[in-house]
C-alpha cells in the first residue's frame, strides 16, 4: 500500500518536468508510504512513489521496470492473485527481478496492455508510462477501494493517490466545485467520476485512462452487475449456502498474503465478527483484533464486540472514543478525507487506524461491503415494504410494518403519525427510479438552505438527481426494486464515502492498509446472480449471510438487530462550554463564500440551545463547519508538503545519466 | 402579534434560519422539507409553552400541524374549547 502520483506531458513541449514539484508531491503522500521514496523522471513523464513496504520488504521499492526498461510502474495496492499469475508469466518467458505483485502487473500489461485488468484480483491504483511509445495508462479497481485522482491541462496529465499532492504544481487550479458541493449536501459524497475541486477528477472505479499524444481516452473494463430476476441462479438453498461460503473462504485466504503480519477489525456486528472468524478457524490461530467503543451508549457496540472476541479468544485492543476526542480530532481526518463529511464517524476509524499502527501492524482486514452486497441496510427492507405498501396504499395494515423495520424510531409514540406521513412519501410512484432513495435524499438535501448567494446562483436550475439518472446504466431501469437499491448504494455511498472518508483515507492517515473480503470481485458477481430471498426476506435481512455464520459465530450476534455505525456529532463539534470553531466564526464565513452567515449563526444557536439536536440539523452542521475545513486547508492557502529526497531515483531526461 | 405571526416567527428562526421567502400560510412542512421528527417535537413544545396547551399523542398529526393554517385552525379548536373538568 502506498501512494503514487506523476506528470506526464502527453501533448507539449518535452523537458519540463520539475523534480522539485516531484519531490513535493512525494512529501504530500508520505502517509500513505513512510517507508521509502521512489522518483522516475525523463524528458516526458515523471513518477513518485512512496512505499508502504508489505510484499517482498527488502526488494521491492518502485518504480520498477521490464526487461528492457521501456515501461514504469508505480502502483498502489495489492493484487492477491499475484502468484499464480506470475507462474503462468514465468512460462511464458518473463524474467522477475522482484518477488512483488507489482512486478507481475507490469508484465502482464505488457503481454495484454487494458485486457490485464480482467486477471487481477484486488485493490488497486495503477500508473504505467510506456516510454517507448510515449503513454500512460492508468487503471483502478472494481469498486474504488484505492484513490486515484487526475487533472489534464497544459498538454500535461497529473495524477495522485490523493488530490493534496496534485496541488504542490502550482499549474493545478484550487477552486471548490459549485455543484460537487450540491452534491455532498445530497448523497453525503460527490457522484462518481467528481471530486470537491473543480477540474480535478477521480478514475472511476472499474475504469483506465490512456493518455498519450492524440489525447486522453478512458476506457472500462469492468461494471457492477445487475442480473434480470430470470436470470438468477436458480440452485437448492444449500448449494448457494456451499458455495458462498467457500467463495468468502478464498476472498479471506488470498487477503492474507503478506510478508508483515495481519489483523482484523472487529466492530461487533456480524460482518467483521464473520471476517475474524474465518481468520482465526482455518488461517491464524493467534489473530490480533482491533475495535472502537463509544462514550455515548447509543452509539456502542463493546457488549457485542466482547462476546465476540470472548468466543475467538483473540489478543483484542480497543480503544474508546470520546466525544471531546472526536471533535478535536475532526479538523486532521477532514484534511485527510479531501471532502465535506456529513457525519463524525470517520474520526473514530482514524482513532482506529492509530491504535493498529501503534501496536505494529500494517494490514487490517475489515467486514466493509456485506452490507450492501448481502442485502444488510435498513433502507433495503425499508425500500421493499414501501413497494409492498404502494401496491395498497390505502392499506391500514401495511405501514405497520414500517414501524416494526424501525423500533426506535417508533419508539415515541406522539411522532406516529408524523413518521408514518414521512415515509409515505413517494408511495404513489413505486415506478421513481430513485423510489428507494429520494426521501432520504430530499430529507438530506434540506441542508442546502445554509448555500450562500454566490453558490446559489451557481447551482441554479442544476440537479444532482438528474445527473445521477444520465448516469445509470440500462440495465438499472428494469431491474427489481431490491437490485436498484443496492446499485443506488453502491456507486453513491460505498465507493464514494465508506471506501474513501471512512476506508482508505483515515487508514492511510495512519499508513494503515485495509482489506476488504467481501469486496472481491468473485463475491460481488456471485452474489449479483442471486434471487432477492438470499438477501432481505420479509423484515429478516442478510438472510444468506446468517447462514454462513451460523457454525462460525455466536447466536448472539447474528441475531442481534442491526445498528448502524454512527458516531455523535453535535456533542463532538461543540461541546458545551467551548468556543465555536474558529473556521465557523462570521468573518471565515464570509471569507470562504460558501454559505449564508446568518443562517449559519442561527443554526448554531439552535443547536447550543435544544436538548436534542436533529438528524438534519446535524448533518448540517458537520457538514458546514468540514466544509469551512476543507476550503482553509486547500483552497485558502495551498496544503504543505515537505520535498522528499527519493532512495531510488531515476534519472533518465537527455544528458543525465541513470541514478541509483 | 396574532397566532399565526407567532408561528410562522417560530417556523422561520427554528428551520428556516431567517429565510422567510418560502414559506407560505399553506406550505406543507413535510412534504416541502421544513420539518422532520425532532423539529415536531420541537413546535409541540413550543405550541404548549406559548399558547398554555397540552397537545395530545394523538393530536400530533400532520392534519393538526402540518402547515401554518392546520396550526392555526387547530389552536382556535383547541384555545376555543372548553376545557375538560
Amino acid at each position: 500500500m502506498c501512494g503514487i502520483a506523476g506528470i506526464i506531458v502527453h501533448n507539449g513541449a518535452p523537458g519540463t518536468i520539475s523534480v522539485e514539484i516531484l519531490a513535493r508531491m512525494a512529501g504530500a503522500l508520505r502517509h500513505r508510504g513512510p517507508d521509502g521514496t521512489g522518483i522516475y523522471v525523463d524528458d516526458r513523464a515523471g513518477l513518485v512513489h512512496t512505499r508502504l513496504s508489505i510484499i517482498d520488504l527488502a526488494g521491492g521499492a518502485q518504480p520498477i521496470h521490464n526487461e528492457d526498461g521501456t515501461l514504469w510502474i508505480v502502483y498502489n495496492g495489492e493484487v492477491f492473485n499475484y502468484p499464480e499469475l506470475r507462474e503462468s508469466l514465468l512460462s511464458r518467458g518473463h524474467r522477475f527481478y522482484t518477488s512483488t505483485d507489482t512486478e507481475v502487473i507490469l508484465h502482464l500489461y505488457e503481454d495484454k496492455g487494458p485486457d490485464c485488468l480482467v486477471e487481477l484480483n484486488g485493490q488497486f491504483a495503477i500508473a504505467i508510462w510506456d516510454a517507448k511509445r510515449n503513454t500512460l495508462f492508468l487503471a483502478r479497481d472494481r469498486i474504488g477501494i484505492r484513490p486515484l485522482h487526475y487533472h489534464v491541462g497544459g498538454g500535461c496529465i497529473r495524477f495522485a493517490s490523493e488530490i493534496k499532492a496534485l496541488f504542490q504544481d502550482p499549474f493545478v487550479p484550487r477552486r471548490i466545485d459549485p455543484r460537487a458541493l450540491d452534491q455532498i449536501f445530497t448523497f453525503w459524497s460527490t457522484l462518481p467520476g467528481r471530486t470537491f475541486f473543480q477540474g480535478i477528477e477521480e478514475l472511476l472505479p472499474g475504469h483506465f485512462l490512456l493518455a498519450s499524444e492524440g489525447g486522453v481516452r478512458i476506457g472500462k473494463y469492468w461494471e457492477l452487475p445487475i442480473v434480470p430476476p430470470e436470470e438468477r441462479l436458480n440452485l437448492a438453498d444449500e448449494e448457494i449456502r456451499e458455495r458462498c461460503t467457500e467463495l468468502l473462504f478464498d476472498a479471506v485466504r488470498i487477503r492474507l498474503r503478506a510478508d508483515v503480519p495481519v489483523g482484523c477489525y472487529v466492530s461487533g456486528g456480524l460482518d467483521s465478527s464473520l471476517i475474524a472468524a474465518m481468520v482465526q478457524g482455518r488461517f491464524d490461530n493467534r489473530l490480533k483484533t482491533f475495535g472502537i467503543g463509544f462514550q455515548e451508549a447509543t452509539f456502542d457496540e463493546e457488549r457485542y464486540q466482547e462476546r465476540m472476541v470472548n468466543h475467538l479468544g483473540t489478543e483484542h485492543t480497543r480503544i474508546r472514543a470520546g466525544n471531546a476526542e472526536i471533535g478535536r480530532g475532526f479538523d486532521e481526518v477532514v484534511r485527510c478525507c479531501e471532502t465535506p463529511v456529513l457525519r463524525t464517524a470517520p474520526v473514530p476509524m482514524y482513532f482506529l487506524s492509530g491504535i493498529v499502527r501503534e501496536s505494529g501492524f500494517k494490514v487490517v482486514l475489515t467486514g466493509e461491503g456485506a452490507d450492501e452486497f448481502f442485502g444488510g441496510y435498513d433502507i433495503f427492507r425499508e425500500t421493499l415494504v414501501r413497494w409492498f405498501w404502494s401496491r395498497d396504499p390505502t392499506s391500514r395494515l401495511r405501514p405497520l410494518l414500517i414501524e416494526k423495520l424501525y423500533p426506535y424510531l417508533f419508539g415515541d409514540p406522539r411522532l406516529r403519525e408524523t413518521l408514518r406521513a414521512f415515509f409515505a412519501n413517494g408511495i404513489d410512484d413505486p415506478g421513481d427510479r430513485f423510489f428507494s432513495h429520494r426521501i432520504r435524499w430530499e430529507n438530506t438535501a434540506r441542508i442546502k438552505t445554509f448555500f450562500g448567494g454566490a453558490i446559489r446562483t451557481a447551482v441554479r436550475g442544476y440537479d444532482a438527481l438528474e445527473e445521477l439518472a444520465a448516469m445509470l446504466p440500462v440495465g438499472f431501469h428494469s431491474a427489481d426494486p431490491l437490485a436498484r437499491a443496492q446499485y443506488l448504494e453502491i456507486v453513491t455511498f460505498l465507493s464514494k464515502y465508506l471506501l474513501s472518508s471512512q476506508g482508505d483515507r483515515v487508514a492511510m492517515g495512519h499508513s494503515v492498509e485495509i482489506r476488504l473480503p467481501y469486496l472481491d470481485y468473485r463475491l460481488m458477481e456471485f452474489l449479483s446472480r442471486l434471487p432477492t430471498r438470499h438477501k432481505v426476506f420479509g423484515l429478516t435481512e442478510k438472510t444468506l449471510l446468517k447462514k454462513i455464520g451460523q457454525d462460525l459465530v455466536p447466536d448472539e450476534i447474528l441475531s442481534r438487530s442491526k445498528h448502524p455505525y454512527r458516531a455523535p456529532i453535535r456533542e463532538s463539534l461543540l461541546p458545551e462550554g467551548d468556543p465555536t470553531p474558529a473556521v465557523l466564526s462570521a468573518e471565515a464565513i464570509r471569507d470562504a463564500g460558501l454559505f449564508d452567515g446568518v443562517k449559519v449563526e442561527g443554526l448554531l444557536r439552535k443547536m447550543r440551545s435544544v436538548p436534542r439536536a436533529s438528524e438534519v440539523d446535524g448533518m448540517a452542521l458537520s457538514g458546514i463547519l468540514s466544509a469551512q475545513i476543507v476550503h482553509q486547508a486547500f483552497v485558502a492557502a495551498r496544503p504543505p508538503a515537505d520535498a522528499l529526497s527519493a532512495e531510488l531515483f531515476v534519472d533518465l531526461r537527455a544528458g543525465m545519466s541513470r541514478g541509483a | 402579534m396574532k397566532p399565526l405571526e407567532m408561528v410562522r416567527t417560530f417556523m422561520v428562526e427554528n428551520f428556516l434560519f431567517g429565510d422567510d421567502g418560502t414559506l407560505r400560510e399553506d406550505t406543507q412542512f413535510l412534504e416541502n422539507g421544513i420539518i422532520d421528527s425532532t423539529g415536531v417535537l420541537e413546535l409541540v413544545g413550543y405550541l404548549e409553552k406559548t399558547f398554555g396547551i397540552r397537545v395530545e399523542d394523538g393530536e400530533i398529526a400532520p392534519d393538526n400541524l402540518n402547515s401554518l393554517k392546520n396550526i392555526c385552525g387547530y389552536l382556535e379548536r383547541k384555545l376555543g374549547a372548553p376545557k375538560p373538568a
